[in-house]
């Protein structure tokens, strides 16, 4: 057991921070056109020294990181508080799912202009009859003259009004098993038949869009991993998703405790018994959502293979944020409820944390079936 | 970067798993537990294996090795509930090993590393330690209190068995007579840091053990003609169960490891360790009796020593509570 880095772990930790220490763009500017700029940027400067796509292989513009890498970029990305790039979801997904399942042209079609933020990418999952039940979903593609033509309703698609490409799932045989019945595609967003809407959340602010889909075409070649491996396709870029993050949501959650601490002090609650004992119990837990996820990694380092432990982490996540935005928000009493306050938004926006990327309740199930072996619900 | 057992670490864990299946079958607990008693063999026999002297020095007969093993062994005995007095021989051991001076190292260490001349420990509060395991069959009593501790032989101290709800142990109420004993050299707590440190790794082998009682009850047990665990009231119930013990396990193993490879970080991780492992032993074992229902409540089923045996180990050598006022100390808050 060794939990200190190894030299080129550390040497590569190092080298990172004092890039990013050097090339920090500060903050991001108000107004939602400056501030979509200020990622493009910050992500193309990324590219240069190729830290966008981290895990790339190398042949394709990335650098091969390992997972322990992977961990430590996220944490260190974190930890100097530095802007998420513009294309984050074709880095994290749309980019790994070309490499593992696409064709030798996709490859070259796709993604140099991932990298390089000039065709941003967004994920055409959900439905608003499907969510937890993904596999459910009932956008429709029928072929026709060579091409596809699809039909149906997406939500909570972020960026949508910026993409180029949407990863898509929709149906393509509606007889099959609802697993087997699916395909991935890349849709073109820009076509009159793609409608997007923003969607405003409780925090006032429009982070995700719905998508309406009248009669899209796609053609033949822009679909990955064939017809009717929808499912597996997009399932394996969910545990990649999965796998890294735990790192940096640990180093995340640590900051803001950071603050938290800080606010304690400040408003003078900080030797009442109470209050230290939730702090320090919140202190404990991230402390222990950062070890799971490096145990966890050494795990997949092992067998090379991300498996459901990712879902420990994430759970465990959400209810940091969501218990340390509530206790800042309290500390603060009436005062902390007003709509300028950072804190009040931060703990709106973590009741979503529960519910993205996964809900709580399902990754439950995912630990109940998939660790602990215990009978399928269904 | 590799949060895993080297091969050795991983063969002594293997060994120490099953020799202890085999040694402590269902039936063999019970029957020590009811009659509230060891067998020396059992002793003898993890003895001359070295266990207990697996973190003593090699020039006092112990195997030299480090907290992490100890804590692999800690974690296996938890797993089986096995009633025998390692524990308080190993706190006693680490409390003279790492505060105690050189002529009470000389003295004491061989018999608790040997097994012949065990240790008992405990915490000194208003000049009474309320509940320390095996201090009636002990050759030396270390009593720690205000940062430091006193290191005691039978005859210093009035030493009174107490009926803990946990009977795979003996456990006895020792007050010390006025000015008895010998003070240890310093700072007690590195020593307490990895006490703690190993008492949380019992209570993980503990919490493994239950969890996987209650699914595999609910795997079998049906009710309105499905496993029960099919039911996300008891499947979610288990998840949690999962995020308690692997939570426990991955901070004991970095307070276990940044004892010896990073001793700054010792008080911080082996407070979290103690803290999240005492409640999770409780939450744990508590919610297992609620998967296994009725069952999980009747004397005759084994859930119960595990129980109550977390329950003990929650409380000694600080709660749950007093281990995260430590964190809250650690971490800048307050004055």
């Amino acid at each position: 057991m060794d939990l200190t880095l190894s030299p080129n772990e550390q040497s590569f930790r190092d080298e990172l921070s004092a890039w990013v220490a050097a090339n920090h763009p500060g903050e991001e500017p108000s107004g939602d056109e400056a501030a979509w700029e200020f990622k493009v940027a910050w992500q193309q400067e990324l590219h240069k020294n190729r830290y966008a796509g981290l895990s790339w292989p190398e042949q394709f513009g990335g650098r091969g990181a390992t997972l322990i890498e992977q961990a430590i970029f996220g944490e260190e990305m974190a930890r100097q508080k530095a802007p998420s790039p513009a294309n984050v979801l074709g880095l994290v997904m749309g980019g790994p799912v070309v490499i593992a399942h696409g064709t030798e042209e996709q490859k070259q079609r796709y993604l140099e202009p991932i990298l390089s933020a000039e065709e941003i990418w967004c994920q055409g999952f959900s439905e608003p009859e499907s969510g937890s039940d993904l596999a459910s979903l009932k956008t429709k593609a029928v072929k026709s003259n060579g091409e596809w033509v699809v039909t149906g309703q997406k939500v909570w698609t972020t960026f949508a009004h910026h993409a180029k490409w949407c990863m898509l799932v929709a149906r393509t045989d509606q007889d099959a098993p609802k697993h087997k019945g699916l395909t991935y595609f890349l849709m073109d967003m820009e076509q009159d038949a793609v409608q997007v809407r923003p969607l405003r959340q409780i925090t006032g602010e429009a982070e995700f869009n719905e998508l309406f889909i009248e009669e899209a075409r796609i053609p033949d070649e822009n679909v990955v991993g064939g017809v009717g491996n929808g499912w597996a396709v997009a399932i394996t870029t969910l545990m990649h998703e999965r796998a890294g993050l735990g790192a940096a949501a640990a180093a995340s959650v640590k900051i803001a405790l950071g603050q938290l601490v800080e606010l304690a002090n400040e408003r003078g609650v900080a030797d009442d018994p109470i209050v230290r004992q939730k702090i320090a119990a919140l202190l404990t837990d991230a402390e222990a959502l950062r070890l799971n996820a490096w145990r966890g990694l050494s795990g997949i380092m092992k067998t090379g293979i991300p498996g459901p432990e990712g879902s420990l982490p994430k759970l465990q996540w959400a209810a940091i944020n969501q218990s340390l935005t509530e206790l800042a928000v309290a500390i603060q009493g009436e005062e902390g409820l007003t709509r300028d306050s950072d804190w009040t938004y931060r703990f709106l926006r973590a009741r979503a944390n529960s519910i993205e990327g996964g809900t709580t309740e399902i990754l439950k199930n995912i630990i109940a079936e998939r660790v602990l072996n215990l009978p399928r619900l269904r | 970067m590799n949060f895993d057992f080297t091969d050795d670490q991983q063969a002594i864990k293997r060994t120490a798993h099953d020799l202890l299946a085999d040694r402590f079958k269902p039936d063999t607990v019970r029957e020590l537990a009811e009659g509230e008693r060891y067998d020396d063999a059992h002793w003898k026999e993890i003895a001359e294996l070295g266990w207990a002297g697996i973190f003593v020095g090699e020039q006092h007969g112990g195997q030299g090795l480090g907290t992490v093993e100890l804590v692999i062994l800690a974690e296996e005995l938890g797993y089986s509930v096995a009633p025998v007095p390692f524990l308080s021989n190993a706190a006693a051991g680490l409390g003279l090993e790492h505060a105690g001076t050189d002529a009470q190292r000389d003295r004491w260490l061989p018999g608790i590393a040997s097994g012949e001349g065990r240790g008992a420990a405990g915490v000194l509060r208003d000049g009474v330690a309320q509940l320390v395991p095996d201090a009636d069959s002990a050759a030396v009593i270390v009593l720690f209190g205000d940062g430091g501790g006193v290191v005691l032989e039978p005859g210093d101290c009035d030493i009174e068995l107490v009926a803990a709800i946990d009977q795979t142990r003996r456990y006895s109420r020792v007050t010390p007579r006025d000015g008895a004993g010998e003070p240890l050299a310093g700072d007690a707590g590195p020593a307490l840091d990895r006490i703690a440190t190993v008492i949380a790794a019992e209570i993980v082998g503990i919490g493994q053990r239950t969890m996987e009682m209650a699914v595999e009850y609910a795997r079998d047990r049906k009710q309105f003609d499905r496993p029960i665990g099919a039911y996300q009231g008891v499947s979610h119930r288990c998840a949690d169960m999962l995020r308690e013990v692997e939570s426990s396990r991955s901070t004991t193993y970095w307070a276990a490891w940044a004892a010896e490879a990073e001793p700054e970080t010792l008080p911080l991780a082996a407070a979290m360790a103690k803290s999240m492992a005492s409640d999770a032993g409780w939450n744990v074992t508590s919610s297992a009796l609620q998967v296994l229902g009725g069952i999980g409540f009747t004397w005759e089923h084994d859930l119960q020593f595990f129980l109550k045996r977390a329950k003990v180990d929650g409380a000694i050598f600080g709660s749950a509570g007093d281990h995260r006022e430590r964190v809250a100390q650690l971490s800048g808050l307050g004055s």
